[in-house]
């Protein structure tokens, strides 16, 4: 046997080696992360006595699979209502977002004001000032607008979470667009608002992208303002409404629970997996650079 | 990326409007608002800046205000009360508890969320079928809104039905329940484990992006040299994407330092506040104790500690870049 041989046998058996471990891995992350919802998608259509069994396999129906809880989940409850108001509220947040951050951002990174920089950082840190904090004092606001126990409160308030990374993203973005693209068409005849609105916003199209992306999950997923400023129920998000019509005192009703939290997670993920890679190129600008 | 087909054609019309509009021997005079940069740059900014102030500084300081008061949900009224919030819950035992778990929380989350988010975006970037199922699934604890997720882990740690304790029995490990949430240290456990689970696949697509960014060239020309596998990965991987491994640290910190709703689901601070942290005792005692006053200067204490490890995490990225 020549040496080539054994030299190519070994590669090949390399190769081989790295792939059983690359789908190995895959596997197993994909099971750490996705176990939880899989198991909870199999309790969502178990029957009370096959669940609350100590003894029964908790992965396999014991006894047939009923659907009664989750039309439970759509009968008895306001499980559709929750959902309309967390869309409505986070694309209504989404686009005060971009209105707001998008020129912001601009303003930041492209017209070099001596205050640019310092304000750019200022910005960036009131994203840690955190709900925990605001709260309390932002429910005084709430009420002096006249939006207590209405969806209408988290909409005033939620930029104040998306707004700062959203700036932050769009700065970074920004750098990423040579100068020459908007001094051309300047120099076009285009006046600086022209040229941003022309040729500028059509190419931060990725990071507007990353930007939605990011904003809706933060809106969807915020727990404390929708706990501390709504309580009727038709008013509620998903976060704090479906647990509220679902746990009543010690009464868990894990079943609907469980139902709810895979229609909710099952899109959104699907939704963000659309734009991953647009969302991974805008974070990079973002983050290197910001 | 850059799509020139999106300006030559509007250029040409454009540049025809204003010959007609404006007299074509004066130079570029900056006299029209449009065109001058000072005012624009105001202008754009003034939305976000007025917002910002509105929403964020005026209660930011109003917390202040409140931690010195002796406002509570019964009485509104503002009456200064000095040092005494901050006299109360520097007595109180459950305050440095809270204190402690929050830092403990944070690094502890902060390091697994970095080392596993890494091993992850390394998967995630290979090529192998089935890929887009994966991303997919791993993507799912992020994108599941936090009060969900947690529920379901409620469910997945409950003291009786358990399906870990069910393995475990099967296994024949242990022979009684193991009481999750009931134990000190497992309700400690429990909750680093739901935090690094949910916020492991956003550090892993952060540092995807950094892995993505690096050129190819460099991880080859490494390569024919000889350079192994774990040798690219500690001398060019890392170092190269060492300012996004410090922005995915500095997410995964923010994330893990002021949320409550994970502790606020799983334990609601319990058993006897072994898992409190500063953002659910604030609540605890500003929303549900009524005491406003002192929930404010409990939560004060978030942030000082954040601006700290944010102006070193990003100090760190800056010098990074220099060199």
């Amino acid at each position: 046997m020549s040496g080539i041989d054994v030299l190519r046998r070994r590669a090949r058996r390399r190769h081989v080696a790295s792939r059983v471990l690359v789908y190995l891995l895959a596997i197993l992350a994909a099971l750490g992360a996705a176990g939880p919802f899989v198991w909870a998608g199999i309790t969502a259509f178990k029957e009370n006595r096959d669940l609350y069994r100590r003894s029964n396999n908790p992965f396999l129906f014991n006894l047939t699979p009923t659907s009664e809880h989750v039309d439970y989940l759509f009968s008895s409850t306001e499980f559709p209502t929750f959902v309309w108001n967390t869309v409505w509220v986070g694309l209504l947040v989404t686009a005060i977002t971009l209105g707001l951050g998008l020129p912001a951002a601009y303003s930041l990174a492209r017209l070099d004001r001596p205050w640019s920089g310092p304000m750019a950082i200022a910005i960036f840190f009131v994203y840690l000032v955190p709900p925990t904090l605001l709260f309390l004092s932002l429910s005084r606001v709430v009420v002096a607008a006249g939006l207590q126990d209405s969806t209408w409160s988290l909409v005033l308030v939620y930029p104040t979470i998306t707004i700062p990374v959203s700036v932050w993203l769009l700065i970074g973005f920004l750098r990423s667009i040579p100068k020459d693209i908007e001094e051309q068409a300047m120099v076009d005849g285009y006046s600086r608002l022209g040229a941003f609105v022309r040729t500028v916003v059509p190419l931060m199209f990725p990071g507007v992208v990353a930007v939605v992306v990011f904003a809706f999950t933060l809106t969807a997923s915020e727990f404390i303002y929708a706990l501390a400023f709504v309580s009727p129920s038709a008013e509620k998000p998903i976060s704090t409404g479906v647990p509220t019509a679902l746990v009543r005192g010690d009464v868990f009703f894990w079943q609907s629970l469980q139902a709810a939290t895979i229609l909710i997670a099952v899109p959104i993920a699907l939704i963000f997996n659309l734009f991953l890679e647009r969302f991974i190129a805008g974070f990079t600008m973002g983050a290197v650079k910001g | 990326m850059t799509d020139p087909a999106l300006i030559p054609p509007q250029r040409h019309e454009v540049a025809e409007e204003r010959r007609t509009a404006s007299p074509p021997a004066e130079p570029r005079v900056r006299r029209r608002f449009a065109d001058r940069d000072d005012l624009l740059a105001w202008v754009f900014l003034l939305p976000s800046v007025a917002y910002i102030v509105a929403l964020v500084a005026i209660p930011f300081f109003l917390a202040i205000a409140f931690s010195f008061s002796d406002v509570t949900a019964g009485d509104p009224s503002f009456d200064w009360a000095g040092l005494r919030n901050y006299q109360d819950i520097f007595d109180d035992p459950v305050f440095w508890r809270s204190l402690r778990n929050t830092i403990v929380f944070t690094v502890v989350s902060m390091l697994l969320i970095v080392v596993l988010g890494k091993v992850l975006a390394n998967i995630l970037i290979a090529d192998f079928r089935g890929k887009w199922l994966v991303r997919f699934l791993v993507l799912l604890p992020w994108t599941t809104p936090v009060a969900l997720s947690t529920i379901a882990w409620l469910w997945l740690l409950d003291s009786v039905f358990s399906p870990i304790d069910w393995v475990l029995r099967e296994l024949g490990a242990i022979d009684t329940n193991m009481y999750w949430l009931g134990k000190p240290d497992l309700a400690i456990g429990s909750v680093i484990l739901v935090h690094v689970w949910r916020l492991v696949p956003l550090s892993a697509v952060i540092l995807m992006a950094g892995l993505v960014a690096i050129p190819k060239d460099v991880q080859e020309a490494a390569s024919v040299d000889g350079a192994g596998f774990w040798r690219r990965m500690f001398e060019i991987t890392i170092p190269l994407t060492m300012p996004v491994i410090a922005v995915a640290a500095l997410f995964g910190a923010i994330l893990t330092f002021t949320d409550m709703a994970v502790v606020y689901v799983l334990t609601r601070g319990g058993p006897t506040n072994s898992t409190q942290v500063l953002a659910s005792w604030a609540f605890f005692r500003g929303i549900e104790g009524g005491d406003v006053g002192q929930g404010a200067a409990v939560a004060l204490f978030l942030f000082p500690l954040l601006l700290a490890a944010a102006i070193a995490i990003l100090r760190a990225v800056r010098r990074m870049d220099v060199s």
